[in-house]
């Protein structure tokens, strides 16, 4: 089990923190103190908006371990609608509905159990498509 | 800055050597590549390798494999740089001799994978990228690369049956090399029918794991006499990184460390991609082949596949590459890897390739790509 990274990482994980460049207005996501448009200091936090696109995505059929209960599962690149891409599992969805392009919003789901029954429950960023209003 | 020169290969076959530990893989490489130096020692050691702490429980390669090859007391370091390992520690090897502080070294690459069940070996490999932000979220190394073959795909329009070739070919060049792990032969149907992993990617896509280890031992040209061997030299070596994560890229679908290292190793050399003979690439998974061929100037943004459909990437066309099997055929042992595409364009420009030999072949060039992108080295020899 890992509970110092897990909790180090929660801003992140449940809130979508990165950090804006106040020098070039870059944001940044995952947040990395040094700007990597401009090489200046970067350490303002900020909240993404969790709105995005689908920028690719596949299906994964052979996990990692750790991953084995969840397979298959869909995994994508996000483009954010801020500029920055994040890796993260498409939930809620078909993978065969899956498209390039398709507007995605962030939710806050399991990701999994670190260890066994008694193990850690790590929560995290999914994205899941856009809901259309009624 | 010295020239500097191969004058020992050595490698063992990649296959799953249940009967080997990392060690004896080892050992066996560097013995052979002094044998063919005729030498019985170097000045330092070092040893290419990703995953042993992992696998095998054991770090500190460097003093394992000296003491084991009778090279106990020597200078001796393990390099890690994922999947360009091997390829690292030539490079570490070269810059040691070169810089005259070291008077002949040997850089040997070694990983032994099936000494754990499938699932680890996949983890294990996924350390090679960014454990916060893309292996949390449950993204396996093959993932990482078919989210970058899906996305090529619908950017260029291309079929997944047109990234065939590069398979076929590998293949079919594996089929002549006792050294390689898949001797078979296959063809557009195989390819198509083939198990999906993680698509587009289906298991002819994807290079094989496997047990390995090759090694080469350089000395500076200088000390060499023409005796009618060929002197070949190490002309073009330069290194570059990335991202380690594919969403922080400035464009996913080009290798910007590859373009580099590839530009820096040419200039060099004094050359270009129309004087290389062939190219031993990275073809951990065909889109890779596609994407590096393409960063080193052989073909235009999102036209590799059309060199392979041309079947100008054959030994008889104008571009042969992965000449004696390539990852796809030959194996991905993965710390060995870069070793192993060295020692096989040394034995291109002996004209030692027996029924691969690509016909006078005087330049050759290589590139060992670590993680998705991520860390990219690329070499170009020279035979004098
Ligand atoms: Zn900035």
């Amino acid at each position: 089990m890992e509970v110092p990274r897990h909790w180090r990482l929660r801003k992140q994980r449940y809130g979508l923190v990165g950090e804006a460049c106040p020098h070039c207005e870059s944001k940044l996501f995952p947040p990395r103190d040094v700007c990597p448009e401009c090489g200046k200091d970067a350490r303002e936090p900020y909240q993404f908006s969790g709105r995005g696109e689908v920028y690719s995505f596949t299906t994964v059929y052979e996990p990692p371990t750790g991953f084995e209960e969840y397979a298959p599962y869909t995994v994508a690149l996000v483009k954010l609608e801020e500029g920055p891409m994040v890796t993260a599992q498409l939930t809620d969805v078909n993978s065969k509905d899956v498209k390039i392009g398709m507007p995605v919003e962030m939710v806050t789901r399991k990701i999994r159990t670190d260890g066994d029954e008694r193990g850690m429950i790590i929560y995290g960023y999914k994205f899941r498509p856009v809901l259309q209003k009624s | 800055m010295r020239e500097v020169a191969i004058v020992g290969i050595g490698m063992t076959p990649v296959d799953e050597h249940w009967d080997k530990s990392i060690r004896e893989l080892a050992a066996e490489a560097v013995l052979l590549a002094l044998e063919d130096a005729q030498r019985e020692s170097v000045d330092a050691l070092f040893v290419g390798n990703m995953l042993s702490g992992l696998i095998s429980q054991q770090e500190n390669l460097g003093a394992l494999v000296a003491d084991w090859t009778g090279l106990r007391y020597t200078e001796a370091i393990k390099v890690e740089a994922a999947c360009s390992s091997g390829a690292a520690a030539v490079r570490q090897a070269l810059i040691a001799v070169a810089s005259g502080y070291i008077d002949s070294a040997i850089a040997v690459g070694v990983e032994k994978m099936t000494e754990a069940r499938g699932s680890e070996v996949t983890a294990a490999l996924a350390t090679a990228a960014d454990a916060d932000y893309e292996v949390a979220h449950g993204v396996s190394f093959v993932a990482l690369n078919a989210l970058i073959m899906q996305r090529y795909m619908h950017e260029y329009g291309w079929q997944h049956a047109h990234f065939a070739p590069f398979s076929i070919n590998a293949h079919a060049n594996a089929l002549t090399n006792p050294y390689a792990r898949l001797r078979e032969k296959i063809d557009e149907q195989d390819y198509a029918k083939a198990k999906m992993i993680a698509y587009p990617i289906n298991l002819l896509d994807a290079s094989p794991i496997g047990d390995g280890a090759a090694a080469v031992l350089l000395v500076p040209r200088e000390t060499l006499r023409k005796n009618g061997k060929p002197i070949i030299k190490i002309a073009g070596s330069a290194a570059a990184t990335d991202s380690i994560a594919i969403h922080d890229r400035k464009d996913p679908l080009w290798l910007r460390a590859a373009e580099i290292s590839a530009k820096k190793a040419f200039s060099q050399a004094g050359v270009g991609p129309k004087e290389i003979d062939f190219f031993e690439l990275h073809d951990a998974f065909s889109i890779m082949s596609a994407l590096s061929l393409e960063a080193c100037g052989f073909a235009q943004r999102g036209q590799g596949p059309r060199l392979a459909l041309e079947g100008q990437i054959t030994l008889k066309g104008k571009l042969p590459i992965t000449t004696m099997g390539g990852l796809k055929a030959r194996g991905h042992p993965v710390g060995a890897t870069g070793v192993y595409q060295i020692v096989e364009a040394v034995l291109q420009l002996r004209g030692a390739a027996g029924e691969n030999q690509v016909p006078d072949a005087k330049i050759g060039m290589t590139q060992n790509i670590g993680g998705s992108g991520s860390n990219i080295i690329t070499h170009i020899l020279v035979r004098e």
